[in-house]
């Protein structure tokens, strides 16, 4: 089993009156950086930095980053540079990229060789990881949605290939043109560092990571959904001449733990009180679904099993029914109580070691991941509320777990080689 | 007349077949669509077809006409209209394009002015304002969007009702991946059209709602004082569907031109 740490790193200005039970849902990308205090930045990168460096050390297998664009709910715009931060001043935990948004890369080779130097400063603890994008990338650094995945799926095998051929070399592609690929960076690991594949609802992504079989991560899904999807990934698999296991299953869900159940529930309700986050059921803010899903950014008629439940695809900041935009352009009603609501269905775990770990072993029963990723200490919740939690991670949680994972036997992409049975995966280059 | 009378065909080309409505007899007038699509045969069709052979196609890309999956920009509309009309054996039409339709037209009149007996624009996109910007679709809802085009929201409602249908949405929705393969980035105007409208002899004529929100009417001056036979009306009143809001008048200037009312 693999665990690992993950927080959006908020950014939390509690002077904001968007920011807490009593404030203002913040409307997706319409919020002005007028309001951005830099020496408020600066604190919580550093706090955010801190908290890792104190989960590697808590016994933590991974630390993961994410980025969005233009938006308080994540301050990791620039995800590379905190993996390089923490290439250099963490010693054992892998350091997760889940992910960088390919398709917003009008030069994917920088990112080759970004990736390769925080490998090489980490000494080969680099997972990496590539995602699509939400509409607000698209929209934030200018890349054309239509052409979102044929992008992705170019810029991958662009990177795979710089990373393991010997350059130089061309690369004459529909969307990138290099008339020489000869990066003077190499990756620690060979031939080229992990990759992850994170996401929630595109069944096209789901079918090319099984395809190449890359781990594939589903962020904080609904339990029954998530298992569907699962399925659909070893179906493919399957088709594609391998069985899949728990190797290939990966699941983000949100864990807290704390001393006290008084103290478990004060901090678990500010997952719900942060800055507003289309990703953060019970606070998305008013989503703009006409932004979430941009015209041929995905294939409407193809989703996951996840978007049959609404209350999974409000969480994720998709709505299913993705031309009826102008009703939605208004908070979701919520329910009575959204934090009781969400504890009832494991969405979220809060509480002391004694209650929270059955509720893990619940959800690892469920789903058979071969990874997890604990997300906690984000939306209100303060530095104090994290470091209880990670303390008790490490002493109670951390531990309790890997004794379910061993009698479950999920076992990691670290224990079993997703790419065995044949080897790494094949690249289609295009050029 | 009857609103049936128009006939609907397909007509082949090499980079996909081009749905076409048409009617009426005489000199061809040639209407291009909003980057929205075509909303099917309109009142200012019709009467624009009591004086015109109407030609009304689906760009390539929207509605009925098959997408040319190379397409990158407005100009590889343009010449695929361009093919259309010679498979037509089109010569001499006067060629009226709304919104995003103008900016194809436009492009399609630098390249080959001499088929065309005149060019209509209306608020018509392509070139950049120098003050202003070109209303962006793609930071709105279609309903606000749609609305934005008319000269106010009554119209709006008047016109598409509150919630628009499910038809009209989906026309809305398809038409918008089209418009983002051609047009995201520059939004709706291209850098390379205005130096190429200089030498263009083909009669113009310009014309602008008074209250379009969409495409400022700043840009109505600079096609006008890029194009040497530019002549321009501003319709008082009118939003950025000119053709929704005044057919007659629209249908009116457009078959009077190069003969331009009095007083304008």
């Amino acid at each position: 089993m693999f665990i690992g740490h993950f927080t959006e790193r908020p950014y939390q200005d509690r002077s904001s009156g968007y920011f807490g039970a009593t404030g203002r849902s913040i409307m997706d990308l319409g919020m002005s950086n007028s309001s951005y205090d830099p020496k408020l930045g600066a604190d919580l990168y550093n706090r955010y930095l801190d908290e890792r460096v104190f989960a590697e050390e808590m016994g933590f297998d991974g630390l993961m980053l994410n980025e969005h664009h233009s938006t308080p709910f994540c301050m990791g715009g620039v995800m590379n540079l905190e993996a390089a931060i923490l290439a250099r001043i963490t010693r054992r935990a892998k350091i997760v990229l889940l992910g960088n948004i390919l398709p917003i890369w009008d030069d994917p080779l920088f990112l080759a060789e970004e990736l390769a130097e925080i490998d090489m400063i980490s000494r080969g603890r680099l997972v990496t990881g590539w995602v699509r994008g939400t509409g607000r990338e698209s929209v934030a650094h200018n890349a054309v949605p239509p052409f979102n995945w044929e992008r992705f799926q170019e810029a991958h095998d662009f990177i795979v290939r710089a990373w393991t051929k010997p350059g130089p070399f061309r690369w004459e592609g529909e969307h990138y043109q290099y008339r020489y690929v000869n990066p003077w960076a190499r990756p620690y690991q060979e031939p080229h560092p992990p990759i992850w594949i994170p996401g929630v609802m595109s069944r096209n992504t789901v079918a090319w990571a099984a395809k190449h079989r890359y781990p594939y991560v589903m962020l904080a899904t609904e339990l029954q959904p998530t298992v569907e999807s699962f399925q659909y990934y070893d179906e493919v698999a399957a088709q594609e001449g391998f069985e899949a296991g728990t190797q290939h299953r990966g699941y983000l869900f949100k864990v807290h733990v704390d001393e006290t159940e008084e103290l478990a529930e004060e901090a678990g309700r500010k997952y719900v009180q942060g800055p507003s986050n289309p990703f953060l059921e019970g606070n998305q803010g008013i989503v703009r679904p006409f932004i979430q899903n941009l015209p041929g950014l995905t294939q409407r008629n193809n989703l996951l099993p996840t978007m049959k439940s609404f209350a999974a695809a409000a969480s994720r900041g998709r709505a299913g029914q993705h031309l009826k935009d102008s009703k939605q352009e208004a908070a979701p009603q919520p329910p009575k109580d959204i934090y009781t609501d969400q504890t009832d269905k494991l969405s979220i775990i809060s509480g002391t070691p004694d209650t929270v770990i059955p509720k893990v072993r619940k959800v690892l029963e469920t789903i058979r991941p071969g990874t997890i990723f604990f997300w906690d200490g984000d939306g209100a919740m303060s530095h104090d509320d994290q470091m209880r939690s990670l303390r008790l991670m490490g002493s109670d949680v951390i531990p309790a777990v890997r004794e379910i994972s061993a009698e479950l036997d999920l076992k990691g992409p670290f224990e079993v080689d997703p790419a065995q049975e044949g080897g790494q995966a094949t690249e289609e280059a295009a050029g | 007349m009857s609103e049936t009378a128009y006939t609907e065909r397909q007509v082949a080309l090499a980079t996909g077949k081009i749905k076409l409505l048409e009617r009426g007899t005489g000199t061809p007038a040639v209407v291009l669509h909003h980057s929205w699509g075509s909303p099917g045969w309109l009142p200012f069709h019709d009467k624009l077809a009591e004086r015109h052979r109407v030609i009304v196609p689906d760009m390539p890309g929207w509605g009925g006409s098959e997408r040319p999956a190379w397409a990158r920009e407005p100009r590889d509309i343009a010449i695929i209209v361009g093919r259309l009309l010679a498979a037509l054996e089109v010569e001499g039409a006067k060629l009226v394009g709304l919104g995003f339709g103008g900016f194809v037209a436009a492009e399609l009149a630098t390249m080959a002015p001499s088929r065309l007996a005149a060019l209509v624009l209306v608020g018509a996109a392509g070139l950049q304002p120098k003050h202003g910007e070109i209303l962006d679709q793609m930071m709105l809802s279609h309903r606000k969007y749609i609305e934005e085009s008319f000269r106010d929201a009554e119209t709006y409602a008047n016109y598409i009702g509150e919630e628009p249908p499910d038809d009209v949405r989906d026309l809305w929705d398809f038409s918008r991946e089209m418009t983002a393969r051609i047009t995201w980035k520059p939004y709706m105007f291209n850098r390379r059209l205005e130096p190429l409208l200089g030498d263009m002899a083909v009669p113009t004529l310009v014309v602008w709602g008074e209250n379009d929100k969409v495409v400022p009417l700043e840009c109505a001056e600079r096609y006008a004082a890029a194009i040497p036979t530019a002549t321009t009306v501003v319709v008082d009143g009118a939003g950025h569907v000119v053709e929704l809001e005044e057919p007659d008048r629209l249908a009116t200037l457009v078959a009077d031109f190069p003969a331009v009312p009095a007083g304008l």
